[in-house]
């Protein structure tokens, strides 16, 4: 475990700020001061993040807000979003219907 | 249909399938077989492709390539359609998508 | 399960070049693409490219890709479009979907060659119909012949925005603006001057407060911003717009390689979340290489030869050729691809403030906050001279690998020399003829050939034309100087089209011989 993620440090108060109705997340429609909240309820991870908000499960898959969200994270736990283990990555990599998902070819 | 580039200083007159008509809404439109459903539609000036889910806000195309799914709409009545990489074809049903819905909000249960 | 020598990722110009090196030392390659073209981001680049001849140099983007695509096909490569690779799992498996169905493959040698994907940048308004990545406006523009908008503002001044800018600005769009919050331009000099000569003013140190209306975009508004990008009051600029484009940089689309368990690193100098990997694109993963923007953001020349790199070493892992044959082959490689990184812009050197150019010269300033070089800084470069008759004024201020123009006189009067970033200068031995050949054949459109004794009280410009409606011999208008801003009246003289200028037209004005080394671009009186 990295010291990033040592719960036991002290990352402050939640501060409003006056672009927290910035929509970051298109798809899901969740804004800046839903992700800076979030991180403040102990989400100190992207994938934690995706799980808790949704950012990035929508129909583009994070393609759009992914490095938004991360910095806005990194920002929140005042360390470089080079430090922040992005989300995992899984397939399938764009969106697929499970029909889809559930017809395999015969090669 | 001034939107379109009639002759390019470089690429010259563009290649274009025939041409065909659609409609948007229920209004007819016209366009060009193979060309993407957005292109049709900006070209005939629309810019709303859909009211989002949760706020009701409008969005249209946004990366053009079939990355950012903003420019979807419903398509023969399917929805979820990525209209900037589907080709358009003749007789075409294209509507405004209202969340995932063809109907108004005011109108859904 | 299909098993091939080879699946390459992505039939851009790093994947194709990759595959046409494989295929030719006899290896079963297949290439799956996502997108329903091949060529990536290839065939909307509609400008000529720099570098030398081994580099393309010259030759329009979509070329190179036609050019591309046929090699391609003679070396048998097989190339699957539409097909999305969804997955890729441990022993080099991947799943493709293709159609309605999803298919399973295995490759003894696996290329990701996945490109890039846009940055965003966000401001209260930023999800408005109207809002628009610059590769949206490539794409509506060059594939598709549709305009973006009519008026537009271009956020972003890397070589992305600038192209893009001028792009617009060719298929009939009006560029408002073009913005960065940045203190300085971050693409080509070049590229900045042939969008500011047509009149767009550059604002750096600014950005997008908001974008306004109600369900599309009507108008912006931006403001200057300090050194803490923050908004500094009182500063705020209005444009009315239809359309705002965003150039805000590239990041690497390597999520497949974290999926397979590759070792990756965040790398700002490389655009972000990259594969480790060595210089012949080698991953942590045995088998598994990557090649052009996915293993860094550069450009489709460097691409291309790291695409070929990948392919040849992918032959040699496999045992196709010989490792003396891969080393040689490589180090040919090497060669050229240090060759195109070097220069002001080169990767090593980025995020430095470079002030003076290899030769000593200081950099224009000018050019780097503005756009344009400015008049009293011009002459302090070796292309600009003066002299009796017809010569070429080559305005070119920033060491870039590029050699076309010294290859295309025929009477030898440009000299670059053996380090293609060097200035290019005039030999004031050699008699230019006015042939114009080198006029057409800067990618950058820097090179003027200028007449100060054409006529008694005129001198002649002659400048790179690629717009229409393409002016006429007697058209009057008003001659613009670097900045985008009147200088004089002006009326054409000559128009010359051949195709050995490749859609380059030669515009020739007369201005009134005090204007000669202020006049830039022509602009037809309505």
């Amino acid at each position: 475990m990295n010291s990033v993620n040592d719960r036991s440090r002290d990352i402050g108060e939640f501060v409003p700020a006056p672009d927290d109705d910035m929509l970051i997340c298109r798809c899901e429609e969740i804004t800046k001061g839903e992700i800076r909240r979030a991180v403040h309820d102990g989400m100190w991870t992207m994938t934690e993040i995706r799980r808790y908000l949704r950012t990035g499960m929508g129909l583009c898959q994070g393609q759009t807000c992914a490095r938004l969200v991360k910095g806005i994270v990194a920002k929140e736990l005042g360390i470089s979003p080079a430090e922040l283990e992005p989300a995992t990555s899984r397939a399938p990599m764009r969106p697929t219907e499970m029909r889809i998902l559930a017809k395999e070819a015969q090669d | 249909m001034e939107a379109r580039i009639e002759e390019h200083p470089i690429l010259g007159k563009q290649e274009k399938g025939k041409k065909v008509t659609f409609t948007f809404d229920g209004q007819e439109l016209h366009g060009y077989e193979g060309e993407p459903i957005a292109a049709a539609l900006k070209a005939e000036g629309v810019m709303i492709h859909r009211y989002t889910q949760k706020e009701h806000k409008p969005r249209g195309i946004f990366c053009a390539i079939g990355r950012c799914t903003d420019c979807v709409m419903i398509v023969n009545g399917k929805p979820n359609v990525r209209t900037c990489v589907t080709p358009l074809e003749d007789g075409m049903k294209v509507q405004t998508q209202y969340g995932v819905s063809e109907k108004h909000f005011d109108e859904q249960s | 399960m299909k098993r091939y020598d080879l699946i390459i990722v992505g039939a851009g110009p790093s994947g194709l070049s990759a595959a046409i090196e494989a295929a030719k030392r006899g290896l079963e390659v297949v290439v799956f693409d996502e997108n329903e073209k091949p060529g990536g981001q290839l065939f909307k680049q509609i400008h000529k490219f720099f570098g030398s001849k081994e580099h393309k140099a010259k030759i329009r983007g979509f070329k190179i890709g036609e050019d591309l695509l046929k090699e391609a096909d003679a070396a048998g490569v097989k190339v699957v479009l539409n097909a999305t690779v969804c997955g890729m799992y441990q022993d080099k498996e991947i799943t493709v979907r293709i159609n309605d169905e999803m298919h399973h493959y295995k490759g003894d040698t696996i290329i990701i060659a996945t490109g890039a994907s846009e940055n965003m940048v966000t401001f209260p308004g930023w999800t408005l119909p109207g809002v628009i990545g610059a590769g949206a406006a490539q794409t509506m523009m060059n594939l598709h012949g549709v305009k973006p908008g009519s008026k537009i503002l271009m956020l972003g001044s890397g070589n992305v925005g600038l192209v893009v800018s001028f792009q617009l600005i060719q298929c009939g769009c009006e560029v408002v603006a073009l913005v960065d919050a940045a203190p300085r331009v971050g693409g080509y000099g070049v590229h900045a001057a042939k969008v500011a000569r047509t009149g767009v003013p550059f604002y750096l140190s600014h950005t997008i407060v908001k974008a306004e209306g109600e369900d599309h975009v009507t108008g912006v508004t931006i403001a200057e911003v300090d050194s803490s990008f923050k908004f500094i009051p009182g500063t705020e600029k209005h444009f009315d717009v239809d359309t705002i484009c965003l150039a805000v940089g590239l990041s690497p689309m390597s999520q497949l390689l974290k999926m397979a368990g590759c070792k990756m690193e965040d790398n700002p100098k490389r655009g972000g979340q990259v594969p480790i990997c060595d210089e012949y694109g080698r991953t942590s993963i045995p088998g598994v290489f990557v090649a052009g923007d996915v293993s860094g953001i550069e450009e489709a020349s460097s691409a291309m030869i790291e695409g070929r790199m990948a392919g040849i070493a992918a032959a040699e892992y496999l045992g196709y050729i010989e490792k003396e044959e891969l080393d040689s082959k490589l180090e040919e490689l090497d060669a050229a691809l240090d060759g195109l990184r070097q220069g002001m812009f080169a990767p090593k050197n980025r995020g430095q403030m470079i002030e003076k150019t290899d030769e000593g010269i200081d950099i224009s300033t000018n050019l780097l906050k503005k756009g344009y070089v400015a008049d009293d800084e011009i002459e302090r470069f070796p292309g600009v001279t003066r002299a009796k008759g017809i010569h070429p004024v080559i305005e070119c201020t920033q060491n870039i690998p590029c050699n076309p123009c010294q290859d295309s006189c025929p009477k030898k009067c440009i000299k670059i020399g053996a380090n293609i970033t060097a200035l290019p200068a005039i030999d004031p031995e050699a008699t230019c003829v006015g042939c114009g050949m080198c006029v057409a054949s800067c990618s950058g459109q820097a090179i003027f050939l200028v007449d100060e004794t054409y006529e008694e009280g005129y001198a002649s410009i002659t400048m790179p034309y690629e717009f229409l409606p393409l002016p006429e011999v007697g058209d009057k208008g008003i001659a613009l100087g670097r900045s985008g801003q009147k200088v004089c009246e002006a009326e054409v003289v000559n128009v010359r089209t051949s195709p050995a200028f490749d859609k380059t037209h030669l515009l020739t004005m007369k201005v009134p011989v005090e204007f000669v080394m202020k006049a830039r671009f022509f602009k037809k009186e309505v």
